[in-house]
């Protein structure tokens, strides 16, 4: 088992942090785990996306063009990174704010309505932790006790008593992901 | 008939009432006759000897005319690139703290392209001694104009004499440095006349004792003489300094240590 | 239990020379490599371990608190990244000039002049030909992976206690901000001052009435002598040499096309390995992991029995002249690299070598 995630969006949005809560889960399910962002000024406010590979066998390149998963959160990133995604890979993102959709038709596309969930089940925060539920019904590549280490692991103790919240959040998220477009006859 | 006079009837030890400081090699000294950095060194030497510190000394040598002073001073030295040695003695300082470290610098190695590193290690109160001999000129590559050179004064790099508009200012470091919380003790003195080399004696040991009792960073700046680089006689140019440095680079301390 | 950590490459290496015994960190900022000053500061080091960790004002001070450090005998290194080692020749030369064993990181980032906070392998030259002044080398550890940065701080301390010499990890902004897993070794304690002066007898530590007094200086009027002094240099560099090659192959054993890249580089043609591997193509990797001493003999053997060698780096083509000094001739070594900053992909890196010597075929051996 290998996959490819590319997770994109603005800096804020803890895309960075999803993409560490997943290589935690992954390190402590004892998987091979890289977890490789985007630095710089566009940290403090721009644009931020962050490739994480999860992987059974040593991982060979952490910069990828190719994935199996993009996970966008902005336009900008959905414009990036659409034609990143391998034929039947999968897109997920977050329409709220999306103007210009994804056209492609050889890969899988989804929608998280995470941005209204949070704000309806006012958890501002765990914005991040919906669209991580929704990739995780996709892909079930981390077993749940082992996400809640991978939460124990990359939170600070002192917001420990938050798991809870976050694991429902996770949980919420896969309820609500939906598909946008589903390639008829898988490819390959 | 009197008794004739040899160098060994002289040489007795009831007739020896000045000695070679231990802490001096025997090395003859390489500086020019008439430098007063002859004196600061085997002042330096003699207060580690009599305050019994040579086992613990690491001193360090700038780049200038005393460049090559771990010739001469019979302890563990290292020899720093041009302006550095606050640098270094900082790195030595903080991995060895029980050891007595001190820099022995000139002016533009101290001032000019160390400018950066002396305040630094001065406004952290490195627990170090820095003296500062400065003569307003680059002795040992030959007469160029240093930060501390007078208004006017005629250098190899200031033919016609040093115009402040185009060259600045003589910099008046020590002074800088004495306005910083991490430095204890801010003197400066001379070694031109008997009466002074005793005064910046005791400011040596006051500047040591300092370190031993870890209350910062101490500096002891000597104003000394240039004759070659100044183009005078040893006591013409002791005069000069008298009349023109002093003014400009008054002698006294600068900063007390607090009790 | 084993102690295993996610961690990024720059808090990799500081975990790694905190447990490596190290004396002594001085330190300026820079991106990509503020974490190491940043971890350092965080793991309370004078409490662990008894570690000093300074923030100094300048590379240029740092190197030279090193330069001070080490000549007390003492395990310190800096880090920087591309213009502030720039900065720092000037200690680094000294050091080589006295002979004082350090540790040096240096986290690559694009340049020239201010360039780019991304990733770059632009300073090969610089780390293994060049840096300051005079005749001398260092010894120059490519790390490629997490696990590496860590496992370097140790052998680097090693290497540089061994020969009395300066070592340099020359890591990339990429290999410093990724997080991988790291397995983490015992606590190695730090040397005692008794032991630094009976083990380093050439420490400046206060001169005793047995012996001489020890002097660290690099300068000497007599040519006669500095000519001694560099003769005895290049003779530990050449039993450097002859002892400290290192490097990694894979799937070279029926490789014909081959991929020669270090650090950040190597793991990109690693994934195209695996690409051209799933197409039929017999393509491998030699990865230097050593860059002074350069694996030349290792690139003498693969060339007699590829056809065609495509170098990988992310510059103009730096690495590329010691590939071509080991091929000497046998087979062509043509340069792929993406630069200021840009890091290549795999699909990338494997049609140029598809382009160059697959699909023309057979114009590779020997027209070089």
């Amino acid at each position: 088992m290998t996959e490819e995630i590319i997770i994109a969006g603005f800096g804020g949005q803890g895309v960075l942090s999803m993409g560490k809560i997943l290589a935690y889960a992954g390190m402590m399910q004892n998987k091979e785990v890289s977890w490789m962002p985007s630095y710089g000024p566009e940290m403090r406010g721009g644009t931020a996306n962050v490739t994480v590979i999860l992987s059974d066998e040593r991982i060979s390149s952490p910069i990828l063009n190719k994935f199996d998963t993009a996970i966008i959160l902005n336009q900008q990133s959905l414009d990036k990174f659409e034609n990143s995604v391998k034929k039947g890979g999968i897109m997920i993102y977050d329409p709220s704010g999306i103007t210009s959709h994804p056209t492609r038709t050889d890969i899988n596309i989804y929608t998280v309505e995470a941005a209204d969930e949070a704000a309806k089940q006012n958890f501002k925060k765990g914005f991040n932790m919906y669209i991580l539920g929704a990739f995780l019904k996709l892909k079930p590549v981390i077993e749940p006790a082992f996400m809640r280490k991978g939460l124990e692991k990359s939170l600070p103790s002192r917001h420990h008593h938050l798991i809870p919240e976050n694991e429902k959040a996770i949980e919420r998220g896969k309820e609500i992901l939906k598909a946008k477009y589903i390639i008829s006859t898988p490819l390959n | 008939m009197e008794e004739e006079l040899t160098r060994e009837s002289i040489c007795q030890q009831e007739n020896l009432v000045y000695s070679r400081t231990p802490l001096m090699t025997p090395k003859a000294l390489s500086y020019c006759p008439g430098c007063g950095h002859g004196t600061a060194h085997r002042l330096i030497m003699e207060v580690i000897e009599e305050m019994n510190l040579q086992s613990q000394t690491i001193g360090v040598a700038p780049v200038g005319c005393s460049v090559l002073a771990y010739d001469f001073l019979d302890i563990d030295m290292q020899q720093a690139a041009h302006g550095r040695a606050p640098a270094v003695a900082t790195g030595i300082k903080r991995l060895l703290p029980d050891k007595f470290v001190f820099t022995y610098q000139g002016d533009g190695d101290l001032a000019a392209i160390g400018t950066g590193e002396t305040i630094h290690a001065c406004n952290r109160g490195e627990n170090i001694c820095i003296f500062f001999v400065n003569n307003g000129i680059y002795g040992m590559t030959g007469g160029q104009m240093a930060p501390t050179t007078l208004p006017n004064m005629k250098t190899a790099t200031s033919p016609y004499g040093r115009d402040v508009v185009s060259m600045g200012y003589p910099l008046k470091i020590t002074e800088m440095i004495a306005m910083l919380p991490g430095t204890c003790f801010v003197t400066r003195q001379s070694v031109h006349t008997p009466a002074n080399v005793r005064k910046t004696k005791k400011a040596i040991q006051k500047a040591v004792q300092c370190q031993l009792d870890k209350k910062g960073l101490s500096f002891v700046e000597i104003v000394s003489n240039c004759n070659s680089g100044w183009k005078m006689t040893p006591l013409e140019s002791n005069k000069w300094m008298e009349e023109n440095m002093f003014p400009v680079f008054p002698l006294g301390d600068i900063k007390v240590p607090k009790p | 239990m084993e102690d295993i950590k996610l961690m990024k490459g720059n808090e990799a290496i500081a975990e790694g020379v905190i447990r490596a015994g190290c004396d002594g960190y001085f330190g300026y900022p820079i991106t990509p490599q503020s974490e190491v000053l940043e971890y350092l500061m965080m793991a309370r080091t004078e409490e662990r371990t008894g570690m000093v960790v300074l923030q100094a004002e300048s590379e240029i001070a740092s190197i030279h608190m090193v330069y001070g450090g080490a000549a007390c005998g003492k395990r310190v290194m800096t880090s920087s990244s591309s213009p502030g080692i720039s900065l720092m020749q000037e200690g680094i030369s000294f050091m080589a000039g006295t002979e004082l064993p350090c540790l040096l990181l240096n986290v690559v980032r694009g340049g020239p002049g201010l360039g780019t906070i991304q990733p770059s392998q632009s300073d090969y030259f610089q780390a293994v030909k060049g840096g300051g002044h005079g005749d001398y080398k260092l010894i120059v550890l490519a790390p490629a992976s997490v696990q590496e940065m860590y496992d370097f701080a140790k052998l680097g301390f090693d290497l540089a206690f061994k020969y009395r010499i300066q070592v340099m990890v020359l890591s990339d902004g990429a290999i410093g901000q990724m997080m991988e897993k790291v397995v983490l070794d015992e606590q190695i304690p730090r040397q005692t001052n008794e032991e630094i002066i009976k083990n380093h007898p050439w420490a400046t530590s206060g001169k005793t009435p047995d012996r001489e007094r020890n002097i660290i200086t690099s300068l000497d009027l007599d040519p006669v002598k500095q000519e001694k002094i560099n003769i005895h240099l290049q003779e530990k560099f050449k039993r450097i040499t002859e002892n400290e090659v290192r490097f990694e192959t894979l799937m070279c054993d029926d490789v014909e096309y081959l991929f020669v890249a270090y650090g950040s580089s190597a793991r990109v043609c690693q994934k195209a390995i695996q690409l051209g591997r799933e197409k039929g193509l017999k393509v491998g990797l030699l990865r230097p992991i050593t860059l002074f001493p350069f694996p030349y003999d290792e690139v003498a053997k693969l060339a007699k029995q590829v056809k065609g060698i495509l170098c990988v780096e992310m510059s103009a083509g730096q690495m590329i002249e010691d590939v071509r000094l080991g091929a000497n001739g046998a087979v062509k070594v043509e340069h792929f690299g993406r630069l200021g900053g840009i890091i290549p992909a795999p699909d990338e890196v494997l049609n140029r070598m598809e382009e160059i010597f697959i699909s023309k075929n057979n114009y590779g051996r020997g027209t070089n």
